[in-house]
């Protein structure tokens, strides 16, 4: 019987499909930002489109280069803006957060729905067990003319995580060491399910993280074991059959997990942090949809409350919509970030997408909470970007260099989360 | 569906879309712009090389990374008829067809750079004219093959309204 894809798929398509059919299905939920509006506009346009099949399940999301940094870009966000009042659906506006967050925040995306996205992170939803992809902008046009999408169902690899991650040892070293493990082209076309004990205390927003850099290793989408999930809502989780059959299946044992970095220029080359601690850093960045929630900024703020970071390492946070900003003033998060002389931007992706708000210079070193480090992703292709957990990033903003936060704690019996 | 000749660039594997197309440029609705710097981190003299109908060659994974259409818009923008590669990432391969960009997979390939290909997209199969050697390529889905006999998805719900 069927995977969790086959499960949510065979549902929508109204019978049941199994891995390598084709599927044309209607879609529950859609979005596009700035980066990828402007082209799904002209092309909707193009096919004749008149009206969204349905507004309520469409949103729109300024937060690629916002608030835009230049006229270009102010005319590609006016141009949405009008589509939005000609049109309806939701309009998510310069400063209220990540699309991807706000999509999980503000329930656009539900347990077992089929959500497609026109940015590659989209999978983050299976945190929430929604089958949610990725696509381009003509895609997305098309679902706003017909309210379907056709698919393969995908094969599904199975990744089961055994034993407990560590006192300090985040669900970002876990995504990074998986990541390393696959490599970037390791789930293809395929999606993927997470499962096993040492996922089951984890957050949404842990969970978050993990099935966001899904994307880091080409897979189509991926879905967090529902066991031990927590919503602000009643929901049915879906689980694969006991007889569902996988491509592939990996076991690992996380217990002995310790902070995971990749180096540039590829997310799959990771190392453990032992290897690279010491390596001085010219810019720390916390934010995006991988890592920039109310958690990852509480971990930043356990490191560096009371503290100021190095002279010669300045560190920008973004958090990843406006509601996680505010719950991080309301708490003293984000005083104590602050007077820890971080830099906050707006929420949105900022530098993470390399078009605004914190280009590096030739040569300089990048620590940051994102997903990516492919050359040239921040900006610049003269620099190097290593991708990190928070709390990595936030004690080498201390230091001025790579740092375990672990030695920062020494002897304390301490929890990140 | 016609047969495309031109000579080859080659490139190697996880050639990543902000080597295709650096998000900073993507924020833009003009063709021209996307084709100036195409490629630009990778073989800078990229874009004043290429002629119109040349074919992109690459290894594992073309177009990793990112949903930018603007990756195989640039492409198309550039001039580059048609891209032959082992294999493509997911998007990439998507937006390719959507925009009506011929994509084929051949799996491993000793093209080499300056090569004379030709590529027979209705039999499948890419010809090396310089060193004689055939690839298969791989099937697509129909519904992926009516969209870019379509010349791309716009105009093929254009056509038909919906998918059929
Ligand atoms: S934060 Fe970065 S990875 Fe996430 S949606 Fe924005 S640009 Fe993409």
């Amino acid at each position: 019987m069927g995977t969790i894809a086959e499960k949510i798929i065979s549902q929508h398509a109204g019978r049941p499909v199994s891995a390598g059919d084709i599927a044309i299905v209607p879609v529950d939920g859609v979005m596009a930002t700035d980066a990828t509006a402007p082209l799904a506009i002209r092309a909707f346009e193009a096919m004749g489109g008149r009206r969204l099949w349905d507004p309520e399940r469409v949103s729109l999301i300024i937060d690629h280069a916002s608030p835009a940094p230049n006229e270009r870009i102010g005319n590609l966000h006016k141009l949405m803006r009008d589509f939005h009042e000609r049109m309806g659906g939701h309009f998510y506006d310069v400063g209220e957060g990540i699309c991807h967050q706000l999509m999980v925040e503000d329930g656009r995306v539900q347990p077992t729905d089929l959500f497609v996205g026109a940015d590659s992170h989209t999978p983050t939803y299976g945190a929430l067990n929604a089958f949610a992809v990725g696509v381009g902008s003509t895609d997305l046009a098309a679902v706003w003319l017909t309210g379907k999408i056709w698919l393969k169902v995908p094969q599904t690899i199975k990744i089961e995580l055994h034993g407990r991650i560590p006192p300090g040892i985040t669900s970002k070293d876990l995504i990074l060491f998986l990541v390393g493990q696959m490599g970037i082209a390791g789930a293809t076309y395929q999606a993927i399910e997470y499962t096993g004990p040492a996922l089951r205390h984890l957050s949404l927003a842990s969970r978050m993280t993990i099935a966001n850099m899904s994307a880091e290793m080409g897979a189509k989408t991926g879905f967090v074991d529902a066991t031990g999930l927590a919503l602000p809502y009643e929901f049915t989780a879906v689980f694969p059959d006991p007889d569902a059959t996988y491509s592939q299946v990996y076991r690992f044992d996380v217990s002995e997990l310790q902070p995971q970095i990749a180096l540039p220029h590829s997310p799959d080359n990771i190392r453990p942090i032992a290897e690279v601690v010491g390596q001085s850093v010219h810019q720390a960045f916390i934010g995006s949809c991988t890592n920039a929630r109310l958690e990852d900024l509480q971990m930043a703020a356990r490191i560096l409350k009371g503290q100021r970071i190095h002279p010669r390492t300045r560190l920008i946070i973004g958090a990843a919509s406006k509601r996680v900003f505010n719950d991080a003033l309301r708490d003293g998060t984000a005083q104590i970030l602050s007077e820890a002389g971080a830099a906050f931007i707006t929420s949105g992706c900022g530098p993470c997408v390399g078009t605004h708000q914190g280009i590096p210079g030739d040569g300089e070193v990048i620590i940051s909470s994102t997903n990516r480090n492919f050359r040239g992703r921040m900006g610049n292709p003269r620099s190097l970007v290593y991708l990190a957990s928070p709390a990595v990033v936030a004690a080498s903003a201390l230091c001025g260099e790579i740092t375990d936060p672990a030695t920062l704690l020494a002897g304390e019996e301490w929890e990140l989360l | 569906m016609s047969v495309l000749r031109g000579v080859a660039h080659v490139y190697g594997d996880n050639i990543d879309t902000d080597r295709i197309i650096p998000g900073k440029y993507t924020k833009t609705l003009e063709m021209d712009h996307l084709a100036a710097h195409v490629l630009e981190d990778l073989d800078p003299e990229f874009s004043q090389r290429v002629q119109p109908g040349d074919i992109l060659v690459a290894g594992d994974n073309f177009g990793c990374g990112s949903s930018r259409e603007q990756a195989p818009l640039a492409l198309k923008a550039a001039g580059v008829s048609v891209v032959v590669a082992a294999y493509f990432a997911r998007i990439f391969y998507r937006n390719a067809i959507n925009i009506g960009l011929p994509v084929v997979e051949i799996g491993p390939h000793a093209i080499q750079p300056g090569d004379q290909l030709e590529v027979d997209l209705t039999a499948g199969v890419v010809r090396d004219l310089t060193d004689g050697r055939p690839y298969q390529t791989n099937k697509m889905p129909q519904v992926m093959v009516d969209i870019l006999q379509a010349g791309g998805l716009v105009n093929y719900l254009q056509e038909h309204g919906d998918y059929t």
